[in-house]
């Protein structure tokens, strides 16, 4: 199997499952217990979130460890407007976002906070200048996703922060989930107040994630219960996916053989750029390494990927969550391309240990089958 | 060596009349929870001496040093078992006199006979035995009194048992859970000593310590946690409560004269210490004062302190000297870190000429103007306890645990 859906979930690493493996079998006391088998516990969580934080460039105490990406978005939004909404009505986010950002927002203005939306242009970034209009007094929390997770577009962070903390009070929330161990990620003297990692997208555990939460962003707790994390996330820890988690962070970065990943992708964009009835949608310029999303008008992405998978390749349609509906892409409509080739896309992500013969493989395939599959359909 | 059981002789428990079975109970719980990690043994509690039956006769060299820090134990001996022929009992004996003796040591064997059945008696035993050791070991000399290494020739039904090594224990009595003092454990180097004296009398100990972010540091308070983890290598483990404690500081030397802001510093640490005790079912509370070094150690200054509580305040160092406190301090490990230099809220805070002959109604009078059972009840409520253990500073440093990330 070629195994081209990292955008997805990954495959654990090998040093990371046995991290997880040994923890869960030897040191599976309770980090809350105050006995010295659960100190032990205690202990190593105490060191999975201090690896966590020097690696993003947090201090300790700002790690909230989650059940993963979803969990970390919907406490840092539902955990900030909850605490300023008498401090403002106004809330920002992009048209782009992955749906445990976007159905929080649309979840939000239901309940009467005011929502706008940024949009994006066909390179999929938003504008800093309707950002800039945007902004105001009322402004309480904007989120931007570092690494849109359908088209590896990487949005400017840190540009769009500088405006946040010019023009307005409001907390800056990044979802970084696609983006760690692919790009970099600090939050050091950054103005990013938030920020969500989810460890099964770099060969870590899934259902393990974490929350940045800078020192002064006012946040409160979701989930009532025993105040483990400081009290904003009540729940037993689950200390063998945060030791895993740490473990596959610094793997991750030590690693992150973006060069690599780079080289392939540039191969593959030559490939489909040459590829008559193919058409780019990745953007060339400011995208992550590891994805690209092409779409072959005519077809429907669902096709593709059943003809893939026929050979022994795995793709995917768009992003897991939504690949299952029937609905075209949400992100890729955004970025002004028309229903056809929205419904024709699909997203190859690859790891750091994807291999140049994979990719060529997946030419091969993609030379073979879809051709046929085009026969009589006008494009 | 083939090492078949450890004989463990008791200290002081011997004489304690009814309460030894008691005591030698404890003592049995003690040693198994010292072994945790290794492998599972038999022990056997008699009334004068307890047998470790060994599993894995590897493990001797790591017994031996759990049980050298256990109180109540005044000697023990590693113990080889062979057959009931003297042909296999002369060649043990001297692979175990081999493996203890240096030039011009001092030998004897004292041989005993429970198997009457055994064809050689123990005068014989003893003439056999000697002769063929002083033959194949070299430079040993026969001392008949207090020789340095007596072979101990056990002949019983079973089998014959030797041994020739004396191990001292650490004596006093087996620390008891049902018998348990407060120590307020400062960081200085007299009170860990206090602690440790209280534990070789059996007492378990939980410890207090007072912590004054931002005045004193998160190495102050590492610098205690380090000290607990050196006294729990005599427990097994040891309690420690740390009490927030900067706000009635800061509250002390707003409202308190400079001269009496000492005193006063000390009946709070007392009181809170005492609601803590008495939450934690503890009995006494234990200091590392003694008499006459600073100002608070003047009987005045005592006295002035103490009116806080009716609760024992035992105080084992209190006519100890200087000198003698280092010594006992660098025998238990505690004096290097003792004299690291970070700031505990005693040094930090004391006043350029603390009252050495404080009034009691006077201090209590500057008191008065403060509400302090509020701020006393919000320091015991943000008091934060937790386990030490000899190993949890092992566990927390660098080395430990780094391939598990
Ligand atoms: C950009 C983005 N955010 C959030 C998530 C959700 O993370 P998780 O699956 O850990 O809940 C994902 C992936 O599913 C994602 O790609």
């Amino acid at each position: 199997m070629i195994y081209l859906d990292n955008s997805a979930t990954t495959k654990p690493s090998k040093e990371v499952l046995a991290s997880f493996m040994t923890v869960t079998e030897d040191y599976y006391g309770n980090p809350s217990s105050l006995h010295g088998f659960g100190s032990t516990a205690a202990i190593l969580l105490d060191k999975a979130r201090a690896q966590a934080a020097a690696i993003i460039g947090a201090k300790k105490d700002e790690i909230i460890f989650t059940s993963g990406g979803t969990e970390a978005n919907n406490l840092a939004i539902k955990g900030i407007t909850e605490s300023l909404k008498h401090k403002g009505n106004h809330i920002i986010t992009t048209q782009i976002e992955h749906p445990s950002v976007w159905n929080v927002y649309k979840e939000l203005e239901q309940k009467g906070f005011k929502l706008s939306i940024l949009q994006v242009g066909k390179d999929g970034r938003i504008s800093l200048n309707q950002l800039k209009q945007l902004l105001s007094k009322e402004t309480i929390l904007v989120s931007i996703m570092h690494v849109n997770n359908e088209t590896g577009t990487i949005q400017p962070i840190e540009e769009a922060g500088e405006l946040i903390k010019t023009f307005s009070s409001a907390y800056f929330h990044v979802d970084a989930v696609q983006s760690f161990g692919k790009i970099p990620v600090n939050v050091n003297q950054s103005t990013v107040d938030l920020l969500s990692i989810s460890a099964h997208k770099f060969h870590g555990m899934k259902g393990t994630g974490l929350l940045y939460k800078s020192m002064k962003a006012p946040l409160l707790a979701q989930v009532a219960g025993g105040n483990q994390e400081n009290g904003l996330r009540s729940g037993t820890q689950n200390v063998a996916g945060a030791v895993a988690m740490a473990k596959a962070m610094r793997e991750g970065t030590e690693q992150s053989n973006s060069r690599h990943i780079e080289g392939l992708k540039k191969q593959l964009i030559q490939f489909f750029s040459n590829s008559p009835f193919t058409s780019m949608v990745t953007p060339e310029e400011f995208s992550a390494p590891h994805i690209i999303n092409v779409s072959v008008p005519g077809l429907k992405g669902e096709v593709i990927v059943n003809a893939l998978e026929k050979e022994g390749i795995i793709v995917s349609t768009t992003s897991a969550c939504s690949s299952k509906n029937a609905e075209v892409s949400r992100t890729i409509q955004a970025m002004g391309y028309s229903h056809k080739i929205a419904k024709g896309s699909v997203r190859i992500s690859m790891a750091h240990t994807t291999t140049q013969l994979e990719i060529e493989q997946l030419q091969k395939a993609w030379s073979s089958e879809i051709p046929s599959l085009l026969k009589g359909i006008n494009y | 060596m083939n090492y078949d059981r450890i004989l463990i002789r008791y200290g002081e428990i011997s004489t304690k009349g009814k309460n030894r079975n008691r005591f030698i109970n404890q003592l049995k719980m003690n040693i198994k929870e010292s072994l945790t990690g290794l492998s599972a043994v038999k022990i056997e509690a008699g009334r004068d001496r307890m047998h470790i039956y060994l599993q894995n006769p590897n493990e001797v060299d790591h017994i031996i040093s759990r049980l050298k820090p256990i109180f109540g134990i005044q000697s023990f001996s590693p113990v080889v078992k062979t057959a009931a022929n003297l042909t296999e009992m002369k060649e043990q004996a001297v692979k175990l006199v081999e493996s203890l003796a240096h030039e011009q040591a001092t030998f004897k064997v004292s041989a005993r006979r429970a198997d009457k059945s055994f064809p050689l008696d123990t005068n014989e035993l003893n003439r056999e035995i000697s002769s063929y050791v002083l033959n194949n070991v070299n430079g040993l000399i026969v001392e008949m009194k207090n020789p340095e290494i007596e072979l101990v020739t056990e002949v019983r039904e079973e089998g014959v048992y030797l041994s020739a090594q004396k191990i001292p224990g650490a004596g006093g009595m087996p620390i008891g859970a049902s018998n348990k003092a407060s120590l307020m454990l400062s960081g200085g180097l007299d009170s860990p000593v206090a602690g440790f004296h209280m534990m070789k009398r059996g007492v378990e100990v939980e410890a207090i310590h007072f912590h004054s972010p931002p005045f004193t540091s998160e190495q102050s308070k590492q610098k205690v946690r380090k000290l607990a983890a050196q006294l729990a290598g005599y427990s097994g483990r040891v309690k420690l409560h740390i009490v927030p404690f900067t706000a009635i500081q800061q509250a002390i030397q707003k409202q308190v004269p400079e001269n009496y802001t000492m005193t006063s510093t000390r009946r709070m640490m007392l009181k809170i210490a005492d609601v803590i005790r008495e939450n934690t079912g503890s009995k006494a509370l234990v200091t590392g004062e003694s008499l006459g070094q600073v100002a608070s150690q003047t009987l005045e200054s005592m006295q002035a302190i103490n009116a806080v509580t009716a609760t024992p305040v035992l105080r084992p160092l209190i006519t100890m000297d200087k000198t003698e406190i280092i010594e006992v301090a660098k025998e238990i490990g505690t004096y290097d870190l003792s004299i690291l230099p970070y700031e505990d809220c005693c040094t930090i805070f004391t006043p350029a000429s603390p009252k050495t002959k404080p009034k009691l109604d006077k201090v209590v009078f500057y008191e008065s103007f403060i509400d302090f059972e509020l701020l006393i009840q919000e320091a015991v409520n943000g008091t934060k306890a937790e386990i030490i253990t000899p190993n949890t500073l092992f566990a927390e440093s660098s080395e430990a645990f780094s391939d598990l990330f």
